[in-house]
């Protein structure tokens, strides 16, 4: 057991799939042989989770599928200094197609040090990128270094960051403020949470230099309230930090200070908008108002402010340590570095991925994730989240920067990434964004608010099987006022969802309206569900499962399902165990 | 301006709320979320104490509260279920869990159930898209679920197993 250590990664997913009983579990065995686990956060493998791994004389082998039995082998081959092969996931040939293509900078700690340690950052050469500034930089230096980087703000719009970053250096005014936006609104995202769960000083250490650099005195990092792991590892990350005087007054001994906290959002997905967040931070409702004034000339407080996304700051210290040409290598168009992507939905290998821009959304869909779950056809990713886009199959080999990706009619956007099969219903998902921003909009501007509203009870109607083909052209009409009309991004990036499902899969739509069927069985108007009698062997269970009461037949019987009960609610076909049931 | 409808008691809580959090204009976020911390959602009286005490009207409280999702005017079950709706667990079966659940507990989406056990509602996103479709129970996560899976976990809190 000498020169052997033990480390269960506990991020929020991976303890929902079962980490911290774990945890639990293995430290309770091998307390007694004064071993003590230790704690990391994601390594991003999601797919794999629960992950254990275990360093023997410097080499770390990492487990994946961790389950009680097999960690009952690894507290033997931790007592017997015998290591299994089984379930290696970063050597397995999966997990060599999953990482292999990957580039981590934002994320190169996550998964591998605890974060909940100071000390184990500083040894990742943490901090170190801020004493070099301090030290050695001028302020307008480190904002020509990171204008040279040609980073971009990853949290949607890809504003130059560095440029930003002058616009608050150059404004009047004494006191100024940094935020972090960590609202991560977009649903069907995580890449934030992930970064500030697994190295939450990383980020901290990037809005320090941008506060150098721009002579910020006091930062907010805005956290969405849905992630409470995400707030407790920043908690204790700023309280190390002042410990150690990385954050506070006369910073290293310097005459730089900065003030940092964490103020938790409420639930409103719109505060995500730079100009309603810093409403919500006063304490307001969180409604966008007109720009100009921009923040960096009017923001909290009526204070010079600057925003940046969460992995816009995560990639600052690397920047500084490796220089901006070191950064600006992975290059692509007019996109530079890497983005990182939460691959989620109809995905088989679905986690958290960071690749250099360029590679093809095939690349990420196919190599990186292993293509669909259910073994069928992949038929679109949605990027973007609400404010982005359905791009279909035969449009994969668009390569990864934010021009290629705009010109599809999606976004870069925050970093979402859900793939759909067969079964996704490509109307029913238009209807669902648009359901959406509907419910979020804050009510401000009349076409946002009516608008979206309208467009709503069209695709309703479709869905429902009463549209007509004109709704189509109405619909891309009211998606243009909306766009013109409104305030902020919501509003006018709202339609996206519904102009790329129209542009790309048309034929959906006309099924819709004009066959009155729903291709992959999800419009519940226009599905039937029933048995398919050769298959039912009358094992009763659906009959059990139904909420209803809609289907009869009593035990070895043929079971039939009443059409006019039934709700098509589904859980007699999940319950099934003999693929008897079926949607027409 | 005193609240004439609070009781002492009420207004000692708002106090001792206010000097816990502050009572600047930017705290009014953090005295909602205190509140709703300590009573699972925001009773009335004491919203009106903490105005009383603040010396703002409530209706400004109020129109705060009113505009975030996250705050709730009556009183909750004592297990809160969040089934997750956002784009990943959409497309991944939650209307399934939603289905099982509301049968289950014969509640509504929104709802809490009559003995006060279970609140029922749902998320924009829990963040665990990879393990989509995903459920949160009070502060726990549970991922890679089925209509049966989630069935059985929620039997587990009726009989009190949590
Ligand atoms: C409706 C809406 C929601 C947004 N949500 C987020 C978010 O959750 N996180 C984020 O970083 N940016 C979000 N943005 C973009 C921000 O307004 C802003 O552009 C960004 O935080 C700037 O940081 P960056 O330059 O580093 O990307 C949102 C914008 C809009 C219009
Ligand atoms: S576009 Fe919509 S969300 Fe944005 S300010 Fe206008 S109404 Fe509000
Ligand atoms: S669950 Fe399937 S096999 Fe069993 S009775 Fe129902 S349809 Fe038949
Ligand atoms: S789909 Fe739902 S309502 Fe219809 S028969 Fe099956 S279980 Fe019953
Ligand atoms: S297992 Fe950690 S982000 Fe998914
Ligand atoms: S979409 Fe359900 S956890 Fe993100």
């Amino acid at each position: 057991m000498e020169n052997t250590r033990v480390f269960v990664g506990l991020g929020s997913c991976g303890i929902a799939a079962g980490a911290q009983d774990i945890y639990d579990y293995m430290d309770q065995e091998l307390k007694s042989d004064n071993m003590d686990l230790e704690v990391t956060s994601c390594v991003g493998m999601c797919y794999a989770e629960p992950i254990v791994e275990i360093e023997h004389n410097g080499e770390r082998r990492r487990y994946g599928y961790v389950d009680k039995k097999f960690a009952d082998e690894l507290i033997e081959s931790v007592k017997t200094g015998e290591f299994s092969d089984k379930n290696l996931i970063a050597l397995s040939d999966d997990g060599k197609k999953y990482l292999d293509r990957q580039v981590k900078i934002v994320l190169e700690n996550c998964g591998i040090i605890n974060p909940e340690s100071i000390d184990e950052y500083i040894n990742a050469d943490g901090y170190k990128a801020l004493a070099i500034c301090i030290k050695e930089y001028k302020p307008e230096e480190i904002v020509s270094i990171v204008k040279e980087s040609g980073l971009k703000g990853r949290g949607g719009a890809g504003f130059l960051t560095g440029l930003k970053w002058s616009f608050l250096a150059g404004a009047k005014g004494d006191y100024k403020y940094l935020v972090c936006n960590a609202d991560e609104g977009d649903p069907g995202a995580f890449m934030d949470r992930s970064v500030l769960e697994g190295d939450p000083h990383k980020v901290i250490e990037g809005m320090l230099i941008a506060a150098y650099a721009t002579g910020a005195k006091e930062g907010v990092i805005y956290c969405r309230a849905e992630y409470p792991l995400a707030i407790k590892r920043l908690g204790i990350a700023i309280a190390a930090g002042e410990e150690k005087n990385f954050i506070g007054d006369n910073i290293m001994g310097s005459d730089f200070s900065f003030h940092l906290h964490v103020k938790e959002g409420a639930g409103a997905f719109v505060c995500g908008e730079e100009t309603a967040l810093m409403a919500s931070i006063e304490g307001k409702r969180g409604m966008p108002r007109l720009r100009p004034p921009f923040p960096a000339n009017s923001g909290i407080n009526k204070s010079p402010t600057n925003i940046n996304n969460v992995e816009t700051y995560g990639n600052v210290p690397f920047i500084i340590l490796n220089g901006a040409g070191a950064f600006n290598k992975y290059a692509f168009k007019n996109s530079y570095g890497t983005k990182v992507f939460a691959l989620a939905g109809k995905i088989k290998r679905g986690g958290l991925i960071e690749v250099p821009m360029g590679l093809t959304i095939r690349e990420i869909v196919t190599e990186i994730g292993g293509g669909t779950s259910s073994g069928h056809p992949v038929k679109a990713v949605q990027m973007g989240g609400p404010a982005g886009g359905c791009i279909p199959e035969r449009l994969f080999d668009t390569p990864i920067d934010y021009d290629s990706i705009n010109e599809t009619g999606a976004i870069m956007g925050s970093g979402g990434m859900v793939v759909m099969d067969d079964s996704t219903c490509m109307v029913d998902v238009a209807r669902y964004f648009l359901a959406f921003t509907q419910n979020e909009s804050c009510g401000k501007c009349t076409f946002c608010r009516i608008g979206t509203k309208r467009m709503l009870e069209i695709l309703t109607r479709i869905t429902e099987g009463n549209g007509v083909m004109e709704d189509l052209d109405k619909l891309e009409e009211l998606a243009g006022h909306i766009s013109k009309t409104s305030l902020c991004g919501l509003g006018q990036l709202a339609p996206n969802p519904v102009l790329t499902t129209i542009k790309y899969f048309r034929e959906e739509y006309e099924a819709h309206i004009k066959d009155h069927k729903c291709p992959a069985g999800v419009c519940k108007s226009l599905i039937t569900i029933q048995v398919i009698p050769d298959n039912c062997t009358g094992c009763t269970l659906c009959a059990r499962v139904c909420p209803v009461g809609a289907i009869e037949g009593g035990r070895k019987k043929i079971h039939v399902i009443d059409p006019e009960t039934c709700t098509r609610c589904g859980l007699c076909i999940e319950a099934c165990n003999f693929n008897a049931i079926e949607v027409v | 301006m005193a609240c004439k409808d609070c009781s002492n008691a009420v207004l000692e809580e708002a106090r001792q709320i206010v000097k816990e959090v502050g009572s600047e204009p930017e705290k009014v976020i953090p005295l909602l979320q205190e509140i709703q911390k300590r009573h699972s959602y925001l009773p009335d009286d004491l919203v009106e104490a903490v105005a009383d005490v603040m010396e703002v009207p409530a209706s400004n409280i109020y129109g705060v509260a009113t505009f975030y999702s996250q705050f709730r005017f009556t009183p909750m079950g004592k297990h809160l279920i969040k089934v997750c709706k956002g784009t990943a667990c959409h497309v991944s079966g939650a209307n399934l869990l939603t289905a099982a659940i509301c049968d289950e507990l014969d509640v509504e989406e929104g709802g809490t159930t009559e003995d006060m056990l279970f609140s029922l509602e749902t998320v924009a996103c829990l963040g665990c898209c990879s393990l989509a479709p995903v459920v949160m129970i009070d502060n726990k996560v549970y991922g890679k679920l089925t209509s049966s899976k989630v069935r059985k976990i929620v039997k587990e809190y009726k009989d009190g197993k949590h």
